[in-house]
């Protein structure tokens, strides 16, 4: 009788590691506030030709270096572009900047690091003495020197950026390998005969992707960083098309006279930059294994 | 010693392939390198120099060992633009980039290291909250605008410092430190983020160890237990880290010489950028990858003879 009436209890349905990763996620203040602003930008960046409320390459010489008004909310710059409307457009080519060249590394970077884990012996020894000349080379002037070789543009700075971060997703996925190679599952998935191509691609490759999502994030915040150093210095988003960077670039030139020139270009790679930061740092704590 | 000739040993392939990863960045200028190399002009006689003296004419592994030959014997090359030895304008301008990073580097260590302290001692309060606040500001705020809005507030507004330029502390003491003050400020912001960061965790382990319980039970002063016993402790892994932060200064380096104008080396590849003297942007390149290699084995070995542990 005590059976049935237990049996009879609807128990709770247990939650998949990636639910309760994903409530842990949600419970993280940061990590949402982080996540909406992220958002914004996003929407910013895809419906920017219709939030911007001018052309942002539309000069005017009636309206050089005008402070904040109704008409221009950050101001106009030295031939008279709205601010506002570049600092929307500008998110395009940051958030480009950020999602290609992380996909550039992503792309690279973990098949490398699973065939050198997998793998082991000289294939290993190569792509981790590549990998270690690599990050030898401090990540910025890396992609400089890289997008100096290639030629100063937006898309050769994301491949110069993406190449550049490479390397530590190269060691990040190898790092995660050799911890997952050795776990009795991929011992078992070998024992009934596996391929060594199965075992990688569906049983060691989904236990590496959580730190690999995290690293992801964070890198896009270094990327969007780079991306505008790039074009601070030149070497990216080419005048007139907008970019945060190199409104920052034209603006140090007036900063006495025009200083909203520099602070809401300067103001949206912060913001941006610190989303990433935080739902990064949200992730990994969501993700950490030890909580899974 | 034997660790330490292990180290040395695994850093010639590193440098093997570093120096490989700096000559193929020749190979990626599109069509003839003598003439993206010559310059606007494109002037035949300076091409027909510059492909005898670069052996464009040979195949690539002997170029490579030419280029090599040359470098071993610290000859990374001449400047096309100032028709300079690579070698003499990089150590004319170190000094300048190394003074610049050894007081960010000085700032970053006294902020960084003291909010890491005093976030893990009071965790969990407002001082954290702040401490953690600071931290994510420094790692998101990107170097050249924070530097931007110094010269605005500390410069045009105050009129403290100088907006830009350098004076040589051989000229005078007093200026060099007025013009290094925001430009270093700004170097070591990222880096102090980054320390505070590393402090704290370190020091949240140490503070909950057996060692530093028993001494909170001897009765000692907790000012005593917090800098005698837990931070020399906790140090060990930052002082590791703050050596290879280095390299990531000599980074940040570029991008605030350039706001704040100062001739040092971050100007030096930015101006050879722009003047297509990649040369000079080889020749900076390997060198800031060669003081990386060999300042992370100063820092193993640094880790190992301050920590007993690793000796034994």
């Amino acid at each position: 009788m005590a059976a049935v009436a237990f049996a009879d209890v609807a128990l709770p349905r247990e939650l998949s590691p990636g639910e309760r990763a994903l409530r842990r996620l949600v419970r993280r203040r940061g990590a949402m506030v982080g996540l909406a602003f992220v958002v914004f930008f996003v929407a910013l960046a895809i419906f920017a030709s219709w939030i911007a409320p001018y052309d942002p390459l539309a000069t005017s010489w009636s309206a050089v270096r005008k402070a904040p008004t109704a008409a221009h909310w950050f101001g106009t710059d030295e031939i008279g572009r709205d601010v506002l409307s570049r600092v929307v457009w500008g998110a395009r080519a940051s958030l480009l900047a950020g999602l290609v060249s992380v996909g550039i590394s992503l792309a690279i970077g973990v098949p490398v690091g699973l065939l050198a884990g997998y793998v082991g012996g000289w294939v290993d020894m190569l792509i981790s003495r590549i990998t270690d000349a690599m990050l030898a080379c401090p990540f910025l002037v890396l992609a400089i020197a890289l997008a100096a070789f290639l030629g100063p543009s937006l898309t050769n700075a994301m491949i110069a950026i993406g190449i550049a971060a490479t390397p530590a997703f190269v060691r990040l996925s190898r790092a995660q390998v050799l911890a997952v190679k050795v776990e009795d599952y991929i011992e078992a998935a070998r024992a009934v005969g596996n391929s060594d191509w199965r075992i990688a691609l569906r049983h060691v490759f989904p236990n590496i992707v959580a730190p690999v999502i995290v690293q992801a994030t964070l890198a896009i915040a270094a990327a969007v960083i780079a991306e505008a150093s790039l074009s601070f210095l030149g070497l990216g988003q080419q005048p007139p098309a907008p970019s945060w960077g190199s409104m920052l670039n034209t603006a140090k030139n007036y900063v006495e006279n025009a200083p909203w020139m520099a602070v809401w270009p300067g103001a949206s790679i912060f913001l941006l930059v610190l989303s990433f930061n935080l739902l990064g740092d949200g992730l990994r704590d969501a993700l950490d294994p030890r909580h899974i | 010693m034997s660790f330490i000739l292990r180290r040395l040993g695994a850093i010639v392939p590193t440098l093997f392939f570093v120096s490989v990863m700096i000559f193929g960045l020749q190979q990626l200028l599109p069509g003839d390198p003598a003439i993206a190399m010559a310059g606007e002009e494109r002037d035949p006689n300076v091409v027909a120099y510059l492909r005898g003296k670069f052996h464009l004419d040979e195949p690539l592994p002997v170029r490579y060992g030419y280029w090599l030959k040359g470098v071993v014997q610290g000859d990374l090359g001449e400047s096309v633009r100032i028709q300079r030895p690579v070698t003499e304008l990089i150590v004319e301008k170190l000094p300048v980039t190394l003074e610049l990073a050894g007081i960010a580097m000085a700032i970053a260590l006294v902020i960084g290291i003291s909010a890491g302290i005093v976030s893990a001692v009071y965790k969990d309060t407002w001082i954290d909250y702040v401490a953690n606040v600071f931290a994510l500001w420094g790692l998101s705020t990107p170097n050249f605008w924070l530097g931007i809005l110094l010269i605005l507030f500390f410069a045009v507004r105050l009129g403290w410092f100088p907006a830009s330029g350098y004076v040589s502390p051989f000229e005078d003491l007093g200026e060099n430190l007025r013009s290094m003050i925001l430009p270093a400020f700004v170097l070591g912001n990222a880096l102090a983020a980054v320390l505070m960061r590393h402090t704290r965790s370190a020091m949240l382990q140490v503070l909950s160890s057996d060692y530093v319980r028993t001494a909170r039970a001897k009765g000692l002063d907790e000012r005593v237990v917090i800098l005698r016993h837990a931070l020399r402790n906790a140090l060990i892994p930052v002082v590791t880290l703050t050596a290879l932060q280095l390299g990531e200064l000599l980074s940040g380096a570029v991008l605030t010489e350039q706001v704040f104008s100062i001739p040092g080396f971050g100007k030096l590849i930015v101006d050879a950028v722009f003047n297509r003297d990649y040369s000079v942007v080889q020749g900076v390149v390997l060198f800031t990858a060669s003081a990386y290699i060999v300042l992370n084995l100063l820092a193993d070995v640094a880790y190992v003879l301050i920590n007993p542990r690793m000796r034994a």
